[in-house]
């Protein structure tokens, strides 16, 4: 029989706790200094040793608690089949376990069931029908099921009575067959299916996702933005030396008659990205308007140095908004004071120039998230140029396909020229992209 | 020594009642990890909300076990030889000026270049002694016979390059110094490192330590810190100052008050000889326990009800004279 901490490892890695090999060892030396006798003691223990985050202590809560739950009924079992063993007396037989009511011995042999079968392999939950059934056959269901026939058959008095309490037996058994196939579903599969639908849903298109979806969105767009922000260390990083800065150097060493003990580099100092972020949340991109203030919201969290403005036929800032409220409560004042109106670009930049332009300077980077679409106004692309000189980037990034750019109101061939990247971005996986190649230039 | 060192670590009990006798109330988490960090020699990542006692965690330690508490406290650019060691090059300098003479003696007779190199070669070594060896304290803390307990204060502050450099460390507990050879620590020192969590660690860092979270404390453990930190104060004002600051951990606050402002604040109602929490009391010390501006205005209209709240988790009226 396998190692019970070799199974709760790999539920642990399943839930997307990294344990590593070097980890898994350590918690086997914890297991041994510790022991099995107080609960509490080896939860805390094995926290301690496997969960590093405190996100990762949070599901390795729940994930010991699931797993271990039947630790006690495997524990008396054990001990049972032990003393069993000691005494001499044969494997019992299904039916005898239900009739004498031998809950311990019944646990056990569901687990060595389980484990001839690979429950632990479930991945949907359309399996677990299937590996119920399996799992009664491994243990004897269908002898005793026999045995029933048989005991009806005779037609005697005390058989009958056999008869139902075995009926009796049978119903409680399924029924526990299937609490422990679903309990192992929810330790091992339920996180490989929701990384799946996670998979799935970067891929889709923003416009083309619903309201179910908007919560999971979040996560995924959260640690997206988190992902790029550990990749790109959006802080001061200070890069390799320079050359020799003599003047701090002799400086530094006057006190030992300016021979140079300690040298002085001079070091090249990396400023933070400074990031304006420009977003249309007007009716034409209304269903991706949502997610792309969302993706807003988390990058905000993470930038510090990013002023964020929102603008359907006017422009207004929404800083102070995604700063200070929550992500649900920030997108639903945002779409209530501009979303949803018609389009206007050329209002909205120039609002852009009358009340901010001068926040843009030589180190800023520019991203407008928009399709391009003024509904037949005048775009001012004028102003977009006026940015362009200004800034040290322009990034637009536009839902449509490259092919919709110049069609009927877009006036993307008339913003374009003024844009150093512009790109279709129309799943998260996209924005991941291209973010991911924006900072990597940027550092 | 480490036959009593491995008592010392044998229970949980023990552990927790050894921190108690010098004042630190340590919940069975935390006595848990410095029961696995004995006994794996592993060191311990302490995280958690500022002031709710990481760095007194590893001075208790120090305290109980007699040894001795060595410290660093990282900053960005902290570098080896700020850590480590550095050699005393204002000293050799000196030394070098005052035995010029003797080094004529040294050279005397010796003819060409490659002769008087060969006489100095000797000596070369003189200079790079242990006198000259300024040792900063990781190698401090591997060079004390007895052990020590070593307390690496805000890692986070510290950038990418020093946490690959204290990796190998703190994995071999062993250090080269090119000019004196390995130096291995006798007994493995018992390492603290704190993080405030104002960046992500490395991966390979944290993952070697053991992962301490320290969150704030319940009513019941609080009003015990309360008690062996500030042993004054009446039962009563202990539990009605708890009751208070934890209830205003429930306010939207920029900053909430951590254990660290409690002890404050228990300790000022002492120097006030206050018998019971009234609003202008709390009103007047309120600086005590927000450090922001803005918080303490939030707060400020909030006074009163938190006073009465407060009053009725201790268990007893209070009488409230005037607003």
């Amino acid at each position: 029989m396998s190692h019970p901490l070799e199974g709760f490892i790999r539920a642990l890695r399943a839930s997307d706790v990294p344990v590593s090999v070097r980890e898994a060892t350590e918690a086997y030396r914890a297991l041994e200094a510790v022991g099995y006798a107080d609960r509490q003691f080896l939860k805390d223990a094995l926290g301690i040793v496997m969960a590093k985050t405190h996100d990762e202590k949070l599901v390795f809560e729940a994930c010991f608690d699931l797993y271990f739950a039947r630790a006690e009924l495997a524990d008396s079992a054990a001990a049972q089949a032990a003393r069993r063993q000691a005494q001499g007396e044969a494997a019992e037989s299904l039916a005898d376990m239900l009739l004498a009511g031998d809950r311990a011995a019944l646990a056990q042999a569901m687990e060595a069931a389980g484990a001839a079968v690979g429950v632990q392999e479930i991945r949907f939950f359309t399996q677990r029908g299937y590996f119920t059934r399996r799992m009664l056959d491994a243990m004897g269901l269908r002898e005793m099921e026999e045995r029933i026939q048989q005991l009806r058959q005779a037609g005697e008095v005390g058989s009958t009575g056999q008869a139902d309490a075995l009926e009796r037996g049978r119903a409680y058994l399924l029924g526990e067959a299937r609490a422990y196939v679903e309990r192992q579903h929810e330790i091992f599969a339920r996180p490989a299916s929701a990384r799946l639908r996670e998979e799935f849903l970067e891929r889709t298109r923003l416009s083309a996702l619903d309201e179910r979806d908007y919560a999971r969105m979040h996560n995924l767009v959260r640690r997206m933005a988190k992902r790029l922000a550990a990749k790109h260390s959006l802080h001061k990083k200070r890069r390799r030396r320079g050359q020799l800065d003599v003047r701090r150097t002799l400086r530094r060493n006057m006190g030992r008659d300016a021979i140079p003990f300690e040298v002085i580099w001079r070091m090249r100092k990396i400023d933070r990205p400074s990031v304006v972020a420009i977003c249309d949340v007007s009716r034409s991109v209304a269903a991706a308007a949502r997610f792309l203030l969302l993706f807003l919201h988390s990058l905000n969290e993470l930038l510090r140095d990013m002023r964020a403005f929102a603008f359907s036929d006017s422009l207004i800032e929404v800083t102070e908004v995604l700063d200070e409220q929550g992500i649900d409560d920030a997108v639903r004042t945002v779409m209530r004071d501009i979303g949803y109106r018609s389009t206007d670009y050329g209002q909205a930049l120039a609002d852009f120039q009358a009340g901010y332009l001068e926040i843009i300077d030589r180190k800023t980077t520019v991203i407008v998230l928009g399709d391009g679409r003024s509904n037949h106004t005048e775009p001012r692309a004028d102003i977009l140029e006026t940015i362009y000189r200004r800034a040290k980037r322009v990034i637009w990034l536009n839902p449509e396909p490259k092919t919709f750019w110049g069609t009927g109101d877009s006036e993307m061939p008339r913003f374009r020229p003024y844009c150093h990247l512009a790109t279709q971005c129309a799943t998260v996986k996209d924005l991941e992209r291209v973010l991911d190649e924006l900072l990597t230039v940027s550092a | 020594m480490m036959g009593s060192r491995r008592e010392k670590f044998s229970s949980i009990d023990g552990i927790q009642a050894g921190l108690g006798s010098v004042d630190y109330i340590a919940t069975r988490q935390i006595a848990t990890a410095l029961f696995l960090a004995s006994n794996l020699q592993k060191p311990v990542l302490v995280e958690g909300p500022a002031g709710v006692g990481k760095t007194e965690l590893a001075r208790a330690a120090a305290q109980w076990l007699e040894l001795p508490l060595i410290r660093l406290q990282c900053y960005e650019g902290l570098d080896e030889s700020k850590a480590l060691y550095e050699w005393k090059y204002g000293k050799q300098l000196l030394y070098t000026q005052l035995l010029k003479e003797k080094l004529a003696d040294v050279m005397q007779g010796a003819k060409g270049m490659r002769q008087s190199m060969e006489r100095l070669r000797g000596f070369g070594d003189a200079f790079f002694a242990e006198d000259f060896l300024e040792p900063r304290p990781l190698l401090k803390a591997l060079r004390q016979d007895g052990g020590a307990v070593l307390l690496i204060d805000e890692i986070d502050k510290s950038d990418e390059e020093f946490e690959a450099f204290l990796l190998e460390i703190l994995s071999d507990y062993q250090v080269s110094i090119p000019e004196l050879g390995t130096i291995r620590a006798k007994v493995p020192p018992l390492v603290f490192l704190t993080s405030n969590n104002t960046r992500e660690m490395g991966d390979a860092l944290k993952r070697r330590c053991l992962h301490l979270y320290i969150p704030f404390p319940d009513a019941g453990l609080e009003e015990r810190i309360v008690e062996a930190r500030v042993p004054g104060v009446a039962q009563r004002l202990k539990r009605q100052l708890v009751a208070f600051v934890q209830g205003l951990r429930g306010q939207e606050l920029k900053k909430q008050p951590s254990v660290s402002e409690t002890i404050d604040w228990a300790r000022t109602m002492l120097l006030l000889h206050a018998g019971e929490l009234e609003p202008q009391l709390v009103r007047d010390t309120l600086n005590v326990l927000l450090k922001f501006e803005e918080d303490i205005e939030a707060t400020l209209p909030k006074v009163r009800e938190l006073t009465l709240r407060s009053a009725e988790a201790a268990g007893h009226g209070v009488h409230v004279a005037s607003a």
